[in-house]
């Protein structure tokens, strides 16, 4: 399947960039891994106009660590979270979620900014992002604005980003002694979109959940806390009862929908065996 | 306020400037074209392969920056100001040598259609100087599909020259 | 016994395949690696609905958009083919309605073409496509057998009332009796959702005509370019002669490039009108919906035993869902008809009904892939027979033991009517035993049990048909050749090339043959050349089907190799005054028998053979190129069997399954090369598990395929797949000087089998049973529920 026509460009200056997106009439995309942009495009999914290569904004690259969080450049490379010092030490909750994303190919070219823009409810890094209560740094014609992660993502594929806006980084709270992280996800095959999936980043007191907020990705409409969950585990020692269920609250928490070969019980279900499963593994590491 | 302008915008046919196979290559190339279709028809460099064109099967993996990427999720005009790589440079550079002679004494190709990719994302790895186990050799090609082999003897391949390399 | 190899790189050498020295290294030439001068690129349009009226088709904006050369539709292009109605001659009932090439006023599956664009690339002919306007009046689709067989169905084409294109029956012996005299019965009824084979290239072809000679050319990424010269010929009307479709380097087939697809013929009537090459490479989102599928059966099924373990008779009622039409040439009955034929086989039992019905549905064509029916007859035998063994309280292998046919018995008819002679049952299975240590695992899987987890062995015996005679097709009337054939050609430098009628894909048939002409003639491998696929130079033949390729091209191989040898020896005696009876060759040289002392070179026999017989006696005659066929005019198959076993975790709480082993014995009687045998075995197992564990054709409830893609359609990838052992008995096919039988599917048929046992004993403590394949989670999730709520009422 060959794309439709369109025009490309690679500004060299941000400001160049906000200038041409913001004035397109919404006929204009930023193009930054290309790994989904790329796949819909060759599939006739969209039809823009104009592709905005945004690879060589040098002011999306950053890697660096101040006042208690890691920041990020939207340009990090999915690979660049496995094997960057500093993640793997302050944020190893998204080394952890990134040997998920996709396949090596694909983490060599996604972005961390891109997979935030396009808010796909499965991905990894929205929902990591949400969990650990990251803010977005966000730049446009109109300037620049801080936007905490739980607030960026509006609904389906919907963030909130305006017309001509970039996400420029995102910083990522440092973790601390007293938190700990659990990722899973359910998938059919290794780097597929899973089934369902959950991040989660509580804070302990010995073994007792004192905050938690947990992340579902997959049947959901968007990335957001999993308020009903997220409460309800509050108090609970580790390990969790056999007996405890949280499925009245998982199903209030999920936007889970009838889907040919998978109903939305099978999904709740699944949603519940994964939440017990990534309380009873929380810990402090990126890799265990 | 300028009139907004953008359908005169950027180019609907773009000039490539790339270091293809350590050679300088300038090239014209349909904006829209993705980086293996430039490959095998523009250049005629037909080993990199296409089997799904949204980037699920590996068929089309070429180096960028000597990395491994999906050549129909790569622009052409996105390989600009980069280095290219694809399995007929790497064979005359002699970097596949040992992979591909592994391939070759173990059948670990039958119809040869997803070997380009699959040889490329094995080079990837052992480039890496990483020792892994068979269940991590599998995840790291688990983004290329091979229909003929059912894998095993292309993980002995990978596993027979980590084990080489850790005792040499 | 493995043969003793007369050359190293000869008959049972574990030699690496040549072919990969061009593959590896990026030299590969794939249709779509092809340009001809002037060559025109294709996209169709199709019917985005399963059933509905074509009320109007517009194609004038189409015709004028840039880079199009034409737009054709069923105005055209219809009138220039013989519409096919592809029924079998020898069957009677068997029915099938007129397939056009391209759709004239109803389609009948999502897919079907509806105009062809010719431009000067895919992307432009794309283009072009969507600004087609078709306008469709959607009728009620008919989405499965259930629908189709229901006495209310909409009858799918008018000409066909009750949707059946075939209903066969089998029975031997009383089975009624048997069934009511039985003192267990175990019934199932198994769901086998519809597949499709995934090659990793799609289909594509290059069709060129020339309008000088009106002559037809055809470079076609299929599996028998005799076929495709035979379908074009009497289609458009070409003199066969004058037609020549060659097979270049194909990136998988499987059974699913043997079929006739109208997209392709399509293309070869858009060369004829415009008198240009025109490419057609499928991709792979139309691919989902052209490429023939396979699979989608319902099957009841029944076995009676007696108390002692003694099977009394088995029963099967199939429904398959064929698609809108009769596949022309392969026959989509095919399936069903191998399922009734082939059940129970490696057991002795008389007393057996089969009835097998085909329905036509409003989806796409089923068509040959890899197993036809035989993966299913695997499942339905080992699957009773291990449900039996559990009623019974007999470990599952010692009843195999105790019920397998004694080699004593054969050779034999079973009662599907199939021919059993060299096969070895329990040798196959006494050393799959050993290979996986079976007792082992049995322990093991006893004591994992007792911490809640639920581990499945799954034990499964296929016999596999492979390289069909005359017998199969010939009565069908179809122009499918059992007869294959190897053109022999010394050298003048004394290396022999070779022309053969069977064609690779990547199982290394053509290196099987270069082993077997090493072993004749008495020379290197790397002295022989071999080329296939050409269907207008060698001899005519069947390409590859059926996993003929070892068994009856290698079988021609042999036979060419010893008559030239003769041949030569007869030159070299001529030469040397020796008697021929005191040469042999070896090496490459012509050596003296008594002496063991090279008396020629090949090399020189070629010199003078071919430039100075004004040496030779006046009255002798050089012959250095020879032709020899074979076909087996009254075998129906040469029959290899074999045993795998499956290992397997399910996780109940989410029902996710893995793969922690895979184990085969398999006979496919003379080894020609370990190496590449092995590595067929391994290839067809990875589909085996697909099939029962990831892979389906989703559909909703009007017939909308919806899993078009590749992120959707699960195919196999690395992670998910277990390490294969594989090991071998060798039975030598008596009817043949070779000996080999055919190897290519009896790694899927064994493992769909072995994959199904294991997953169901997996969960027997829990009397959950998964009868619907692919066993996805929810499906064993929903059986292991089913479970619970029987056990508590």
């Amino acid at each position: 399947m060959k794309a439709r026509n369109f025009r490309y460009i690679r500004p060299a200056s941000l400001q160049e960039a906000y200038r041409i997106l913001a004035g397109s009439d919404g006929e204009a995309v930023a193009l930054a891994g290309g790994q989904s942009l790329l796949a819909t495009l060759n599939l006739r999914l969209s039809a823009p106009k104009l592709l905005v290569d945004i690879s060589e904004l040098k002011e999306l690259v950053d890697q660096s660590c101040a006042n208690g969080h890691v920041r990020l450049g939207a340009f990090t490379r999915h690979r660049q979270l496995l094997e960057s010092e500093l993640v793997k030490k302050h944020v190893p909750l998204l080394s952890r979620a990134a040997t998920h994303i996709g396949h090596v190919a694909i983490r060599n070219r996604g972005t961390l900014g891109g997979s935030l823009a396009y808010a796909d409810p499965a991905a990894e890094l929205p929902a990591c992002a949400v969990a650990l209560g990251a803010t977005i740094e966000i730049g446009g014609p109109d300037g620049k604005r801080d936007v905490l992660a739980e607030h960026f993502f509006k609904g389906l594929f919907e963030t909130d980003l305006r017309h001509g806006e970039l996400i420029l980084g995102v910083r990522f709270p440092v973790q601390q002694e007293d938190t700990r992280i659990g990722f899973a996800e359910l998938a059919r095959r290794h780097g597929d979109f899973p089934l369902v999936g959950l991040t989660a980043v509580a804070t302990l007191q010995r073994d007792s959940i004192r905050k938690a907020r947990l992340v579902y990705f997959g049947p959901v409409d968007r990335a957001r806390v999993a308020q009903s969950v997220s409460s309800a585990i509050e108090g609970l020692t580790l390990p969790l009862n056999p007996s405890a269920s949280f499925e009245l609250e998982i199903e209030k928490d999920l936007a889970a929908e009838d889907a040919a070969g998978l109903r939305a019980d099978t999904k709740l279900r699944l949603a519940t065996v994964l939440t017990r499963r990534v309380l009873n593994s929380l810990s402090g590491a990126a890799d265990s | 306020m300028t009139e907004s302008n953008n359908a005169l915008l950027g180019e609907e046919e773009v000039v490539i400037e790339t270091i293809l196979n350590g050679r300088p290559l300038k090239h014209r190339a349909k904006a829209r074209q993705h980086l293996a279709d430039f490959l095998r028809h523009e250049i005629e460099l037909t080993g990199t392969h296409l089997g799904c064109e949204h980037g699920i099967c590996g068929a089309c993996t070429v180096l960028i920056d000597g990395r491994t990427a999906r050549g129909c999720l790569t622009l052409a005009a996105q390989a600009s100001g980069r280095r290219v790589d694809t399995i007929e440079g790497l064979t005359v550079s002699g970097k596949l040598a040992e992979l591909q002679e592994e391939f070759f004494a173990r059948n670990a190709a039958q119809c040869g259609f997803c070997s380009s990719g699959m040889l490329l994302t094995a080079y990837e790895l052992v480039s890496s100087e990483a020792t892994l186990s068979r269940a991590e050799i599998r995840e790291y090609i688990s983004g290329n599909m091979c229909r003929c082999t059912g894998y095993h003897a292309i993980v002995d391949a990978v596993e027979a020259i980590m084990a080489r390399r850790r005792r040499s | 016994m493995s043969a003793q190899a007369a050359s190293p790189t000869g008959i049972g050498a574990r030699i690496p395949r040549r072919e990969l020295k061009r593959l590896l290294t990026g030299h590969g030439r794939y249709v779509d690696d092809i340009k001809l001068p002037r060559m025109l690129h294709v996209c169709f349009v199709r019917s985005p609905h399963p059933h509905a009226r074509l009320v109007s088709l517009d194609v004038t904006e189409a015709r004028r958009a840039a880079g199009v050369a034409a737009v054709f539709t069923a105005v055209e292009i219809n009138p220039k083919c013989e519409p096919f109605v592809a029924v079998a001659l020898n069957r009677p009932g068997h029915r099938s309605a007129p397939q056009p090439l391209m759709v004239t006023d109803r389609a009948v599956w999502q897919g079907q073409p509806v105009a062809i664009v010719v431009a000067a690339s895919r992307a432009e002919a794309e283009d072009a496509a969507e600004l087609v306007v078709a306008a469709w009046d959607p009728l009620p689709a008919v989405g499965d057998q259930l629908q189709a067989i229901a006495s209310d169905a909409p009858a799918i084409h008018p000409e066909i009332a009750d949707n059946i294109a075939f209903d066969f029956t089998l029975e031997s012996g009383d089975p009624t009796k048997a069934f009511a005299t039985a003192d267990i019965v175990i019934e199932e009824e198994l769901r086998f959702e519809r597949q499709t084979a995934m090659t990793l290239e799609t289909r594509g072809l290059i069709a060129d005509y020339n309008l000088g000679d009106d002559s037809l050319t055809v470079i076609h990424a299929h599996q028998s370019p005799y076929q495709m010269q035979e379908i074009f010929s009497h289609h458009l009307n070409i003199p066969a002669h004058k037609v020549r479709v060659t097979a270049p380097d194909i990136g998988g087939a499987f059974g699913m490039k043997l079929n006739v697809y109208a997209d392709e013929i399509a293309t070869v009537v858009a060369s004829m009108l415009l008198g240009q090459p025109v490419k057609f490479c499928v991709d792979r989102l139309e691919s989902f919906v052209s490429d023939s599928h396979a699979r989608d059966h319902v099957i009841k099924c029944r076995i009676a035993v007696k108390r002692t373990g003694e099977i009394t008779a088995m029963e099967v009622d199939d429904l398959g869902a064929i698609g809108a039409y009769g596949m022309p040439m392969r026959f989509n009955v095919a399936e069903g008809m191998h399922l009734a034929g082939l059940t129970g086989a490696p057991y002795a039992f008389e007393n057996y009904r089969a009835r097998t019905r085909s329905l036509y549905v409003n989806k796409n064509l089923i068509g040959m892939y890899r197993g036809v029916g035989f993966p299913l007859a695997c499942v339905v035998t080992e699957l009773l027979t291990d449900l039996a063994a559990d009623r019974l309280g007999i470990d599952t292998l010692e009843f195999k033991r105790r019920s397998y046919r004694p080699k004593s018995s054969l050779p034999c008819v079973t009662a599907g009517g199939q021919q059993l002679d060299s096969v070895s049952f329990h040798e196959c299975l006494e050393k799959l035993a050993r290979l996986m240590d079976y007792d082992a695992l049995r322990r093991e899987q006893a004591e994992l049990r007792k911490h809640g987890i639920y581990r499945g062995i799954g034990i499964a015996t296929f016999v596999e048909p492979t390289a069909h005679g005359p017998s199969g097709y010939g009565p069908t009337g179809a122009w499918v050749s059992s007869h294959d054939g190897c053109t022999l050609r010394l050298e003048p430098s004394g290396a022999i090339r070779c022309t053969t009628s069977i064609t690779d894909q990547g199982q290394g048939t053509l290196t099987g043959v270069a082993q077997i002409i090493a072993d004749s003639v008495g020379l290197s491998v790397e002295q022989i050349s071999v080329s296939g696929g050409d269907g207008a130079v060698g001899p005519y033949g069947g390409g590859a089907w059926a996993s003929r390729g070892a068994a009856t091209g290698g079988e021609a191989a042999l036979r060419a190799g010893r008559k030239l040898k003769q041949n030569i020896l007869a030159l070299a005696s001529a030469i040397t005054q020796t008697s021929p009876d005191q040469l042999s060759i070896v090496d490459g040289e012509v050596i003296n028998t008594r002496t063991q002392q090279p008396v020629i070179s090949l090399a020189e026999i070629g010199r003078i053979g071919y430039f100075r017989p004004d040496t030779l006696p006046p009255d002798f005659e050089v012959q250095l190129s020879v032709t020899a066929s074979f076909v087996a005019n009254d075998k129906m198959y040469f029959m290899g069997n074999g045993v795998q076993a499956s290992y397997v975790e399910v996780d109940t709480e989410t029902g996710f399954i893995t793969m922690l082993g895979q184990w085969a014995v398999d006979d496919c009687g003379r080894i020609i090369n370990p190496l590449l045998v092995d590595e067929q075995v391994r290839g067809g197992i990875v589909q085996g598990i697909g099939a029962v564990l990831f892979e389906e054709c989703v559909y909703s409830d009007d017939a909308n395929l919806l899993n078009g893609t590749l992120a959707d359609y699960l195919v196999p990838m690395a992670s998910e797949m277990p390490d294969i052992f594989v090991d071998h008995v060798e039975t030598p096919e008596r009817s043949t000087q070779l000996g080999a039988k055919g190897v290519g599917e009896g790694g899927l048929i064994g493992a769909m089998g072995s994959v199904w046992v294991a997953v169901n004993d997996a969960l027997k403590p829990l009397g959950a049973k998964v009868r619907h394949q692919p066993f996805t989670p929810e499906r064993v999730l929903d059986a292991l529920a089913r479970a619970r709520k029987e056990a508590a009422e």
